[in-house]
């Protein structure tokens, strides 16, 4: 490998590193910086950080943004590797009729990406569920007008964390996900346990789990950072400042009018990238191998 | 299949699959059928009115009054996730392989390359926002202080339509060169080295090795790409430009950054507020959907078997 050559790709390197990074590290430096500094092209970095975080958190309402995001996230990563190792274990470890039909079923959902059905997903969401029990039982009497009339009913969930966390709490790729690693995982393991008298609680507790933190890893990886860069659902769904998450929430910071504080929008965009990738730094190492495994086996 | 069902409950199989089942089925299959029986009709938000018109809003998206800004709309978002694709994986695959070769500090390069991965599309929009205002952005106060002009980079519809797909390639780097990186570390040294030896030259290897063997990384990335474009590129472009704006003639029938789904929303929940018409979007997008899944199914298959060994 000759010299120069070497040199040639160093410098690409360093050009992509800086390309990269320098629309992040722009909004870092301007985060710090006092707001006449901001509103210049100086990239000399501030002391007033801490001011602009403090005025983003408590002024501008990012700690209720984070925290909404938070739970929705949390939440959602939960249910959806709980729900999704629950799937696989059953198709896995049990025989039971139309097998292969229901896990049909729970792979033809990755061609309804969510985003596609907003318009009557909005409906059964935040449509009001029927006030009495004859109403009920008049609705629920008529299947055929529940599927092929528009819905009259819905969940009344707009404006609540249910509304986005239940519906994104199943998964195709998670079951998918499981269902390849339990079959990866040799025979005689679940022999052995089901001979020495093992429920299937007790095998899913001992045995499964401890053998899955790779796939349980990068599943949490993608799901906590899928859910913390939703935009387009809470958007639509939550009408409230006070329960919106902070994708949506910086846009608000930014606001309509003219004076946008961009000190301060800066500071938010910093502080909402630091979860996902604490998330990602933190279970890197099961994210590459939970992968490598999924692909491998 | 390898048989691994050594438990012999009948019921308890469905009730772990239950949940899952619950929420597929009321929160997928059920408003897939709606976005069926809602495209038949023509509703009004507004006035809360609906009614039944068959397939109306189809024909009026295609031939009918509406024609020329649905098929902008179509034409637009498969340009735009064409310059995504082919800028971002093409950038991405020489940046990851130079990155993969044996030289000093290469593990600071891959590290310092691979820390965006986590970022968002409304962050991107929101970043370059701010460096592309056209009074205060920095971009403009440098363009003005070296060259004396300042670009309307927002209302142009040409640098607008550009600084999207720049947005949306740059936010897609990072991503692209993780699933690179990793896929590079598959290919085995010997094979370059072997190269090497009979006297194949820098490109040629890439040309004759690298890219041939990341076909299928590849392959999974312009799916991955594709979905960027057409679903997840809402939040940047809603914070960016908003859809807008109007494009010179023929493009003037709407927004030069309206992709499918903005137009979705435009008529589901604001604009022209009929939810008829946005469920039969919805569902020519599902169309391509499908289309791109079965054409993954189909081709992609071969990645599973080219790590199976």
């Amino acid at each position: 490998m000759g010299i120069r050559r070497n040199w040639l790709t160093h410098l690409i390197l360093i050009v992509a590193c800086a390309v990269v990074a320098f629309p992040i590290l722009f909004a870092l430096v301007k985060s710090t910086q006092i707001r006449s500094a901001v509103l210049s092209p100086s990239l000399i970095p501030g002391d007033q950080f801490l001011t602009n975080v403090r005025n983003v958190f408590l002024n501008a309402n990012l700690l209720v943004f984070m925290r909404n995001s938070f739970i929705v996230a949390i939440a959602v990563t939960v249910g959806k590797t709980t729900l999704s190792l629950m799937a696989g274990m059953a198709l896995v470890y049990f025989r039971f009729p139309f097998k292969r039909g229901v896990f049909g079923l729970i792979l033809l959902t990755l061609m309804m990406p969510v985003e596609v059905l907003i318009v009557p997903l909005f409906d059964v969401i935040s449509l009001q569920p029927p006030h009495t029990w004859a109403e009920f039982a008049a609705w629920i009497a008529r299947p055929d007008k529940i599927l092929f009339e528009p819905a009259r009913y819905g969940f009344g969930w707009a404006n609540t964390y249910l509304a986005m966390i239940v519906p994104f709490l199943a998964s195709a790729t998670g079951t998918f996900l499981f269902r390849q690693h339990f079959m990866a995982i040799p025979r005689s393991l679940a022999d052995a346990a089901r001979i020495d008298g093992a429920t299937p609680w007790q095998f899913l507790q001992r045995v499964l789990v401890p053998m899955s933190w790779n796939t349980i890893g990068a599943l949490a990886v993608i799901e906590f950072v899928y859910i913390w860069n939703q935009y387009l659902w809470p958007k639509i769904i939550i009408r409230r400042e006070e329960l919106q998450v902070v994708q949506v929430g910086l846009n608000l910071i930014i606001g309509t009018g003219e004076g946008v504080q961009w000190g301060y929008v800066m500071a938010g965009v910093i502080l909402s990238l630091v979860p996902p990738l604490v998330v990602f730094m933190l279970l890197q190492e099961q994210f590459m191998r939970g992968f490598a495994l999924s692909e491998s086996k | 299949m390898k048989d691994n069902a050594v438990f012999k409950s009948r019921v308890l199989p469905w009730l772990l699959l239950l949940p899952s089942f619950l929420i597929l089925l009321t929160f997928l299959y059920y408003p897939a059928i709606q976005a069926w029986v809602l495209s038949l009709h023509r509703s009004n938000l507004f006035l809360g009115t609906r009614r039944y018109v068959g397939l109306d809003n189809f024909r009026l998206m295609f031939t009918g009054a509406l024609a020329d800004k649905y098929i902008q709309v179509v034409l637009q978002t498969f340009l735009y996730g064409f310059l995504v694709i082919a800028i971002g994986i093409s950038l991405s695959m020489v940046i990851a392989a130079l990155a993969s070769q044996k030289i000093a500090g290469a593990r600071v390069y891959r590290l310092l390359l691979i820390w965006p991965f986590a970022l968002s599309p409304a962050v991107a929009g929101t970043i370059f926002l701010f460096m592309f205002n056209p009074d205060i952005g920095s971009v403009n106060q440098i363009l003005n202080e070296l060259f004396g002009v300042k670009p309307r980079w927002l209302d142009t519809p040409t640098l607008a339509f550009g600084l999207v797909v720049l947005a949306s390639v740059w936010k897609n780097l990072g991503y692209n060169i993780v699933f690179y990186l990793a896929a590079l570390q598959n290919i085995p040294y010997e094979l370059a080295e072997a190269a090497a030896i009979d006297g194949a030259g820098p490109i040629q290897r890439f040309l004759r090795i690298t890219f041939p063997m990341l076909s299928p990384m590849t392959f999974f990335l312009v799916f991955t790409n594709l979905t960027f474009a057409f679903f997840e590129s809402f939040g940047l472009i809603d914070i960016l430009t908003k859809g807008g704006p109007v494009g010179f003639p023929p493009m003037d029938a709407a927004g030069v950054s309206t992709t499918m789904i903005y137009q979705v929303t435009l008529d589901g929940f604001g604009g022209s507020g009929n939810t008829g018409l946005a469920a039969a979007l919805g569902n020519v997008i599902l169309f391509f959907v499908i289309v791109m899944t079965l054409l993954q199914f189909r081709y992609g298959g071969r990645r599973v078997q080219y790590g199976d060994n």
